[in-house]
């Protein structure tokens, strides 16, 4: 049985990330080529950290799924990235920035990491200015910030709506650099489907070669998970195609405790699904929350157009409800209330589940120009997607799943419960508690990969002997026992021979989910689901249709092998929320409400982290608790009214 | 909405492709054409038969996996778009569809649509960067940078890598895509400084993967998904040559 110990150093919180720093080891200048280091993923946490430690010296082998490492789906944030540089004057600072995350994660997320996190946030965009990141500019030539959800200071760094492509772009150049002088080894179409745990600490991975098909072994001294976020188990999501949970449910299966798997975030301002057929929901950056007026007929059932509603007969829900934040509040509630205003009959559109996001008003006092500048490409995509103009009339817009806070439970050093294999960015559930703020995934992406992890993982190799590269990896008997494990799955998989496609499977469980463990959760419900999503599991190991053979180029199976894991996966989701019985951050509980209908939190039950351990195959998981001592900030009901 | 597709098949860079047409009906006019195609792949798989071949992944237009070439046009007709950003309102009922894999010989085709754009990424490694390690640097604001200067970077900054330019060329060139990074990196004081090797090293590569040169045809910047100007070439063109010249 694991013990969670996560290492958070003592004294005061301004002072743990620069005495831990001073007590972590060093390696020898001269011993760091001896060493090998394995990056799963290549968004801004794998590519940033892959090139930073190679450019300390380690030699590093990185792998994708996608055909280049710049494809990674980071590329897709749009709205920006937060610092606490305070360039704007209105008093922002670190500890602000710490605060409104802790506060926004609802108090579910560790003290120490999230203060570290605010800590080195600065040095990113000074990072990427560096690396050749086009941020938006003022005439003086200064940085320009925007406002986001969830903060009252303008501290959002961005390049127009394409702030992840122009980071990632920058973390890509600097992981081809390394790659060009040859200390980056470079695998792409490469997806990992083990891990290779060896006398109690990591070995290494096997990975499919997504061309030939063929399995492939690779030991390292160390292991860096960074493959992002598990929302395409609800099927539809606003992620990339490929993106999956495969790479961190192999982990949790060799060892590695899985945290928080409940807390996903429902983005507010999504473009609504029109059809069946579709194959993923569409993003708009919530920066749009900042000139745009989120409203809905006062009326319900009210079908005119909405340019013809007077507006008197406009319910400004956010800003009537509430009036300090207005369209700017959290995620969460943004989202919630969107349903609320639907699910009452208010909601807009031809299927009537959306709301409107108007800029008219916007428009009308900034004028076109500064509008299209900030948001042109939003509003062309959006346009492209729904043939409406948004510059004519209000967008419809309708919250999405998003983004995952929960991933690999780690400590302060981000190591798994398994020693040397690492877990960064969207992969572990660190910094964002119950809830993520926005532009604050592209920070602690960075921060993890170029600030964090070189030190850590620097620190974890110094006490470990480097392991010996004359072997080849797939003849040591740990690798052995992994590949005949994973030999054993494809067999399995390959021959159901059933008739039905992989997507099915995949959207019943998306709807299922979606409509029991989304916004809004109860305990009746998730019984419910969990006596479902096993129903779903054994119909896809009898029915699943998996063309082709599975040792060559095969996208069908590559995408029926993710969907068996979500099938696995879901039911420690559902898990997870079913025992927290809270509302807290992205999630309301039904019976857990305050009079007035909003969020209630419970801190005398539920102020920890779950973190769920393996126990094998179908036996019941062992729910650790990690308790959350606050030390600084004070606990407060999170009110944005 | 119903379409008759020729889709080219190919199983792998070895062996001969060759055009498979196929029907699809009861299209709804608001999907995209990717999602044509999984409905298509829906059929074939259910049908028991081996599905197309074709990447994609982020789906909104911004991480350049899903080019293809519609019709002869790499992204298809729509000006200014991915081929992810396609719907098929934007087609006629009825209408045959040609859908290619992008044709470069720097490209090699891995099976169907599916080809290897790594060519792309080794010209990025021979100098697409500011050589700037981790830490170190100094404040954001220190060096400020014109309005202008930002906003010109970024238009070219923002090439999403996706290959069209280097298709719809006849000559295969990738002068757009190279050009693209040259000009960014370039306008920045960042970039500034080792504007002559980057230059050179990023032409040396685009040579050596095989790519060919411009001959002012344009097709590259008609179909660039994110609108770059051609007009970077001929920046390019006039850094490399006076970096030629006065480089070591």
């Amino acid at each position: 049985m694991i013990t969670l110990d996560a290492k958070i150093p003592s004294g005061p919180l301004v002072d743990k990330w620069e005495n831990h720093r001073h007590d972590l080891r060093l390696v020898n200048p001269t011993n760091k080529s001896k060493y090998h280091v394995l990056v799963v993923g290549t968004g801004l946490a794998g590519s940033s950290a892959a090139a930073s430690l190679a450019e300390l010296g380690y030699n590093v082998s990185c792998f994708c799924l996608q055909d280049s490492p710049r494809r990674a789906h980071s590329i897709a944030a749009q709205g920006g990235i937060n610092a606490a540089k305070n360039y704007a004057n209105d008093n922002d600072s670190i500890y602000r920035l710490f605060y409104d995350t802790i506060k926004g994660g609802d108090f579910r997320s560790r003290e120490a990491n999230v203060y570290r996190l605010a800590q080195v946030s600065g040095h990113i965009i000074d990072q990427c200015v560096a690396q050749g990141v086009p941020f938006a500019r003022d005439y003086g030539g200064a940085l320009e910030t925007r406002s986001f959800g969830g903060a009252q200071v303008s501290r959002t760094f961005y390049a127009r709506g394409q702030t992840g492509q122009q980071l990632l772009i920058g973390a890509y150049s600097a992981l081809m650099r390394q790659v060009h002088l040859g200390k980056i080894k470079l695998f792409p179409r490469r997806e990992m489907l083990d891990l290779v745990v060896e006398d109690g600490r990591v070995g290494g991975i096997v990975v499919r070669n997504m061309i030939t098909g063929q399995m492939e072994s690779y030991a390292g001294d160390a292991v860096i998970l960074a493959t992002g976020g598990y929302t395409n188990v609800f099927d539809l999501s606003t992620n990339a195609q490929a993106s999956n949970v495969s790479a961190l449910w192999a982990a949790y299966k060799r060892g590695a405790c899985f945290a928080n798997p409940c807390y996903t975030q429902i983005h507010p301002t999504c473009i609504p699904r029109s059809g069946s057929h579709q194959s993923k929901l569409v993003l708009m950056s919530e920066s749009l929350r900042n000139d745009g007026r989120i409203w809905v007929p006062r009326k319900a059932g009210d079908k005119r157009p909405p340019n013809t509603i007077p507006g008197e007969e406009r319910f400004y829900y956010l800003e009537e409800k509430y009036p300090a934040f207005g369209n700017l509040v959290p995620r969460d509630v943004a989202s919630r209330n969107a349903k609320v205003m639907v699910d009452q009959g208010h909601g807009v559109g031809p299927s009537g589940v959306s709301v409107y996001l108007d800029f008219a008003e916007a428009i009308a006092r900034q004028g076109e120009g500064v509008i299209r500048e900030k948001y042109g490409n939003l509003f062309e995509m959006y346009q492209r997607i729904t043939a409406e103009n948004p510059y004519e009339q209000p967008m419809r817009i309708y919250p999405a799943p998003h983004y995952a806070m929960g991933g690999l439970w780690v400590d302060y050093n981000l190591m798994t419960t398994i020693p040397g294999l690492f877990a960064l960015g969207e992969a572990n559930f660190s910094d964002h508690g119950a809830n993520r703020l926005g532009a604050s995934a592209l920070m602690q992406g960075l921060a993890d990969g170029y600030f964090i992890s070189p030190y850590t993982v620097s620190g974890y190799l110094a006490g470990v002997k480097p392991k010996a590269k004359k072997t080849v990896a797939a003849d040591l008997p740990a690798f052995q026992e992994t590949l005949a494990a994973v030999r054993q799955r494809t067999e399995k998989l390959t021959s159901v021979n059933g008739h039905t496609p992989a997507n099915e499977f995949h959207r019943e469980l998306g709807q299922l989910l979606w409509d029991h463990c989304g916004m809004s959760r109860e305990e009746a419900s998730l019984q419910e689901t969990l006596r479902k999503i096993p129903e779903i599991r054994e119909r896809f190991w009898k029915n699943v249709r998996v063309p082709g053979a599975a040792a060559d180029f095969n996208q069908a199976y590559d995408y029926a092998r993710r969907v068996a894991d979500y099938l696995e996966f879901s039911e420690l989701l559902v898990k997870d929320a079913l025992e927290r019985r809270e509302s807290c951050g992205c999630h309301l509980r039904v019976e857990s409400q305050t009079a007035e209908g909003e969020a209630k939190r419970d801190d005398d039950h539920f102020r920890h982290v779950a973190a769920w351990e393996y126990q094998g195959e179908g036996k019941a998981p062992v729910r650790h608790q990690e308790p959350l001592e606050f030390e600084t900030v004070h606990l407060a009901a999170r009110s944005y009214k | 909405m119903n379409f008759t597709l020729r889709v080219w098949r190919q199983k792998d860079n070895a062996s001969p492709g060759a055009l498979a047409e196929y029907k699809v009906q009861d299209i709804t006019p608001d999907i995209s054409f990717l999602e044509m195609l999984d409905l298509l792949n829906h059929d074939l798989i259910s049908r028991g038969e081996v599905p197309v071949a074709f990447d994609s992944d982020c789906r909104e237009g911004i991480c350049g996996t899903c080019c293809i070439v519609i019709n002869g046009r790499p992204h298809g007709h729509e000006h200014g778009g991915t081929v992810c950003q396609l719907h098929m309102r934007s087609f006629q009922d009825g209408a045959v569809i040609t859908i290619e894999p992008l044709r470069v010989r720097s490209f090699p085709i891995i099976r169907d649509l599916v080809v290897d754009r790594s060519s792309l990424d080794s010209i990025i490694a021979a100098g697409g960067y500011v050589s700037v390690k981790t830490g170190g640097a100094p404040d954001a604001n220190a060096i400020p940078i014109s309005k202008e200067d930002a906003e010109k970077a970024m238009d070219t900054a923002q090439c999403i890598g996706c290959g069209a330019c280097a298709a719809a060329c006849k000559n295969a060139a990738a002068m757009l895509f190279v050009s693209a990074k040259v000009a960014h990196l370039s306008r920045l004081p960042q970039g500034r400084v080792e504007w002559k090797r980057r230059v050179l090293d990023m032409v040396t590569a685009m040579d050596q993967a095989g790519f060919g040169n411009c001959s002012n045809e344009a097709e590259c910047e008609a179909t660039c998904p994110k609108e770059i100007k051609m007009g970077n070439i001929a920046g390019m063109n006039s850094q490399f040559l006076r970096a030629a010249l006065t480089h070591r």
